[in-house]
């Protein structure tokens, strides 16, 4: 059975966003409407998005490394969000994996967002329903885009090929040798969630910084 | 968690219609109640379940798509409260109707609505309980709550409905209202202390997945604001929470367990504690949705 996932590889994110305004673009463009911006030039700008790049420091100052950290739907095998729905707008394909919710089912009730431990559902402010990445459900199956563009807008934008896109239940995919190479991880394990999407680690540096104790003194 | 207040009344109102009208059939079931305080307080259980029912619409971002709810009670404990409510009041009312009328058959619609009565509380409890990782809520003594508080505001009102139209059975009522809120304050209080022993299970580490640690947010990638800052930060600091907590373990137990003593039969004095025990039980809700720290927040601990 196929399980459609992205995996991001953290040593080559940049931070650069371009996944971020790249999915927003897609979205915001699509049959299923506008995802909401509320006051997008005033003081208090609000809106949703399927994508964020945040930043972490991990380790003690001065061998901390910056984390550029992309979070998405993460299309959970075990999706928490899915059973909790009342009206069956949230579910999960049979035949791609992908986590979808039904813009004209949805109530907005929110308890699928409450019963997502990795905030990645957003209720539109406008449409008032909950959305959430789609892996781009409506081009990665279109036929009438190149190959080559059936791939997710923010695969697509990646300038340093972080995001990888494919079949994680084929073992013989490029994302699944990726996880298998790389030490490739889900987040959050302690929930048994099982996302779909995995994160390659950083890899050592190729030289190590000189360590406090022996650099020169300052 | 942001507390909804659609939330708060929803849950408040219905736990207080269920505990009025499990003190009645259980009255009822001991001995006879005189029609007119039967009559009156099977329409307040109706209209106080009513009313959970009409604030409950005010949480969804689609209203009018409201009636699909209900089809997901395989699997959804909102599915099951959505038709577990309504069963209640339907059942409730026809058992009030019945016994108003004389009618047959009325003690059978008043062990069906308790069933339902009790359906719904687990059904309300278990929509908080069943989500795992807000550890505040995945506990039995959630569902112990739920059902505790609405028995003593149900006993409360009951007690207060009987000093105006049955004033023989007040002190009874009364009596039980403030044993019912007593056992509920213990169960609150365990609940207390067993959250403020709880230890996070999700780190930030854990959130990314880091291998070694510390881990802090440097920025969460956006400075507006969005549904993830909205929905679950309430923005009470710990003084503000500190308060609310005082202020419900007065109003909702210690005061109205008092006034419900000392009442003596004074309908005015129980009809205030009822009044009193509700504000503080809106406040227990209020401070036990926003109790809950949610693992997304995690991921916006720093703006830039």
């Amino acid at each position: 059975m196929t399980q459609l996932a992205l995996v991001i590889d953290l040593d080559v994110c940049v931070g650069c966003h371009a996944c971020v305004t790249s999915c927003k673009e897609w979205n915001t463009s699509g049959d299923a409407g506008a995802l909401a911006d509320l006051m997008p030039y005033g003081k208090d700008p609000s809106g949703t998005f399927f994508n964020r790049v945040q930043t972490f420091e991990v380790g003690h100052y001065p061998d901390t490394q910056t984390v550029h950290f992309p979070k998405s739907c993460l299309h959970c095998e075990d999706p928490p969000c899915v059973p909790v729905c009342p009206t069956g707008a949230s579910y999960k394909r049979a035949e791609d994996g992908i986590v979808l919710v039904d813009y004209d089912k949805c109530i907005g009730c929110k308890y699928c967002a409450w019963a997502c431990p990795y905030g990645a559902r957003e209720l539109d402010a406008k449409q008032k329903v909950m959305k959430k990445c789609t892996l781009c459900v409506d081009r990665i199956h279109d036929r009438a885009l190149a190959e080559r563009d059936r791939k997710p807008a923010c695969v697509l934008a990646c300038p340093t090929n972080a995001r990888l896109f494919g079949d994680v239940h084929d073992p013989e995919s490029e994302v699944s040798r990726a996880i298998r190479e790389r030490d490739g991880y889900a987040l959050m394990p302690e929930w048994g969630t099982r996302p779909a999407n995995h994160y390659l680690p950083k890899r050592e540096a190729p030289c190590d910084p000189p360590s406090p104790s022996s650099s020169s003194p300052r | 968690m942001r507390p909804a207040f659609s939330v708060v009344f929803l849950t408040t109102l219905i736990g207080a219609a269920q505990g009025l009208f499990l003190a009645l059939f259980a009255a009822e079931f001991l001995g006879s109640v005189p029609r007119e305080l039967l009559v009156r307080a099977s329409i307040a259980v109706v209209v106080l379940a009513a009313g959970g029912l009409v604030a409950s619409f005010f949480h969804l971002g689609r209203p009018e798509r409201a009636w699909r709810s209900a089809a997901m009670w395989r699997t959804s404990w909102l599915s099951r409260e959505v038709i577990a409510l309504p069963a209640f009041m339907a059942l409730a009312a026809a058992y009030g109707w019945a016994r108003a009328h004389d009618a047959s058959g009325a003690v059978l619609l008043g062990i069906g609505a308790s069933v339902a009565c009790l359906a719904l509380f687990f059904c309300t409890a278990m929509i908080y309980a069943s989500i795992r990782f807000l550890q505040e809520w995945a506990s039995p003594l959630t569902a112990a709550n739920f059902v505790l508080m609405g028995c003593a505001s149900g006993l409360t009102l009951a007690a207060g409905l009987a000093a105006l139209f049955a004033p023989a059975l007040s002190p009874a009522y009364a009596a039980w209202a403030v044993a019912a809120t007593l056992l509920a304050f213990a169960v609150r209080m365990a609940s207390l202390a067993r959250n403020a022993r709880l230890v996070p299970r999700s780190t930030t580490r854990s959130a990314i997945g880091a291998r070694s640690a510390p881990v802090q947010q440097k920025s969460r990638g956006f400075t507006g604001g969005s549904f993830n800052t909205h929905e679950f930060f309430h923005g009470v600091g710990a003084g503000g929470m500190r308060t609310v907590r005082a202020l419900f373990v007065l109003l909702a137990f210690i005061v109205p367990a008092v006034m419900l003593a000392a009442a003596r039969g004074s309908q005015a004095m129980i009809v205030a504690a009822f009044i009193v025990q509700y504000a503080g039980l809106v406040a227990e809700r209020w401070y036990f949705l926003a109790d809950a720290r949610h693992p997304q927040n995690l991921y916006y601990q720093s703006v830039a």
